[in-house]
């Protein structure tokens, strides 16, 4: 920017001394809930991941209606595709999570600032987390319209929770993944590679859970030992991201 | 001395691993049902378990990078893990081999051994384009270091997920290893111990010859800054994806110290 302004006008740290502000560096929760919202706000206004993401999905089921040459499907193939396609609309999102900091300097005025380094991570798989929620609200449904046989309002309470669960590891991952690629010179190309192996245990819980409750009459609620396994692959990747992001953003 | 104990290393793995195929082919029973081919078992085996500890060896030696920002250990968890990919390649066509004979397909999905195996190469096998990808060595090693901790803890977890999603659906095909005879299970242990040795003998080697280049250039260097014309020999890039660990050396002192 200019490099004048500064001797015109007063240094903040000045201005905020002079009103009498305090200097203790702000509440990580604050921090986190500051990104969050300018993440929010900065997509809402550009609209750049989350119509994109979900237009993906919808047009993934049309290809794999021609692809399959299946009206309807149910049981594993739709727990399947459900999966693979929401996989793969996550990862347009994730693709796109960094890019704006790496390229507008967002990481440097993050880096500046007196806050926690694990916010950023927090914040980022809090926004993830949002456009796979607004993906699945349009996802879904469509999935449900198109190609799905058995009618999904008597599933849907426990595939809500079987998706929850697997939301979260995919921001966890995501957000560790699209860190660690987004300033190699290949990132398009080496965030699905390094993202897709480690998805696969996500897939594997997911598309099992989910399978007993795309049938025609399916017994009770999803199975225990995917949604255990979900939870789990969930926390240890969580832990494994907390720990591993600063290391990520120290130039 | 930067290749110290390579000899003995060598000889070692030599001796080990001729007592191991004496054992294999002279003193390994039979299996009944298999007959011959099972005895890819002592091959296909000690690479797989060796692989997977490489793995998991070059996620130790990265934490250790990032605790401590030597870059040596960088190098060495770049080095873990390329001969571990390069122990992982084996291991999958020897299973598939053996898949082959065994049961007359290349590839099976119910053995989820080898399917969490595949599952895990193909993670390593872009730790490479990782890092060639990132041009500035220190952020370079760093990434690294953070990719090799991540896909280490990825290993036992994978093959938890995928033992889950293949046992309980098909019945395990093979035997397991605690109810091998002694004499099999004997042979087996000598095999993974030559095999260990042979994987640390080769990761010996490339350290000393990662180091042994890099003194070279840097001894080329100096001749260049003192006879200025000469010719430009170091100036030429190798394409590699190999973390360089010693920096251009001061004028008049050459780089070192053991690997």
């Amino acid at each position: 920017m200019s490099a004048s302004a500064p001797q015109t006008q007063p240094p903040p740290v000045a201005m905020q001394r002079a009103e009498g502000v305090s200097h203790e560096p702000p509440r990580t929760s604050t921090v986190i809930g500051a990104l969050l919202r300018k993440e929010l706000l900065v997509e809402l206004r550009t609209l750049e991941s989350v119509p994109g993401m979900s237009l993906f999905a919808v047009t993934t089921f049309v290809v794999f209606h021609f692809a399959l040459n299946r009206n309807s499907i149910d049981g594993d193939e739709a727990a399947g595709i459900l999966w693979v396609t929401l996989l793969f609309a996550a990862m347009l999102g994730i693709n796109r999570l960094f890019v704006a900091d790496a390229d507008q300097g967002g990481f440097d005025g993050f880096l500046i600032a007196p806050v926690e380094r694990s916010a950023l991570l927090l914040a980022k798989a809090g926004t993830l987390l949002a456009y796979l929620l607004v993906l699945e609200i349009v996802a879904v449904p469509a999935f449900a319209l198109l190609l799905l046989a058995p009618p999904i309002s008597q599933a849907l309470p426990a595939l809500v929770a079987v998706l929850l669960l697997g939301d979260l590891g995919v921001a966890a991952i995501g957000t560790l993944v699209a860190a660690l690629a987004v300033r190699t010179r290949a990132r398009d190309l080496l965030g699905p590679l390094l993202a897709l192996p480690l998805l696969v245990p996500i897939v594997i819980g997911a598309a099992r859970a989910s399978s007993p409750l795309l049938v025609l009459s399916h017994p009770g609620g999803p199975p225990g030992r995917w949604m255990l396994l979900l939870g789990l692959y969930d926390l240890v990747f969580g832990l494994i991201a907390y720990a591993l992001f600063e290391f990520l953003l120290e130039d | 001395m930067y290749g110290k104990g390579l000899r003995a290393l060598s000889i070692s793995t030599v001796v080990v691993m001729a007592l191991a195929l004496a054992l294999v082919f002279f003193y390994a029973p039979l299996e009944a049902q298999e007959g011959f081919l099972q005895k890819i078992f002592y091959v296909h085996v000690p690479l797989a378990i060796v692989a997977l500890g490489g793995f998991m060896l070059g996620g130790v030696f990265a934490i250790l990078h990032l605790r401590t920002r030597d870059a040596r250990w960088d190098m060495r968890s770049y080095v873990a893990i390329h001969m571990s990919l390069i122990f992982g390649l084996g291991a999958l066509i020897t299973g598939s081999i053996w898949a082959k004979g065994s049961w007359g397909h290349w590839w099976v999905w119910n053995e989820p051994t080898l399917v969490s195996f595949l599952i895990i190469f193909l993670l390593y096998a872009t730790y490479q384009p990782l890092r060639f990808a990132i041009e500035d060595p220190e952020r370079q090693a760093r990434y690294a270091s953070v990719f090799a901790i991540t896909a280490g803890a990825f290993v036992p977890l994978n093959y938890i997920a995928v033992n889950l999603a293949t046992a309980y659906v098909h019945p395990r095909v093979f035997s397991s290893t605690s109810n091998l005879p002694a004499s099999m299970a004997f042979t087996l242990f000598v095999s993974l111990l030559a095999m260990a040795l042979l994987y640390a003998t080769l990761c010996k080697y490339e350290l000393t010859a990662k180091h042994t280049r890099a003194q070279l250039r840097a001894a080329r260097r100096l001749l260049e800054q003192r006879s200025p014309g000469g010719a430009r020999t170091s100036q030429r890039r190798t394409r590699s994806a190999a973390p360089s660990v010693y920096p251009a050396p001061a004028p008049g002192r050459m780089a070192g110290g053991p690997l």
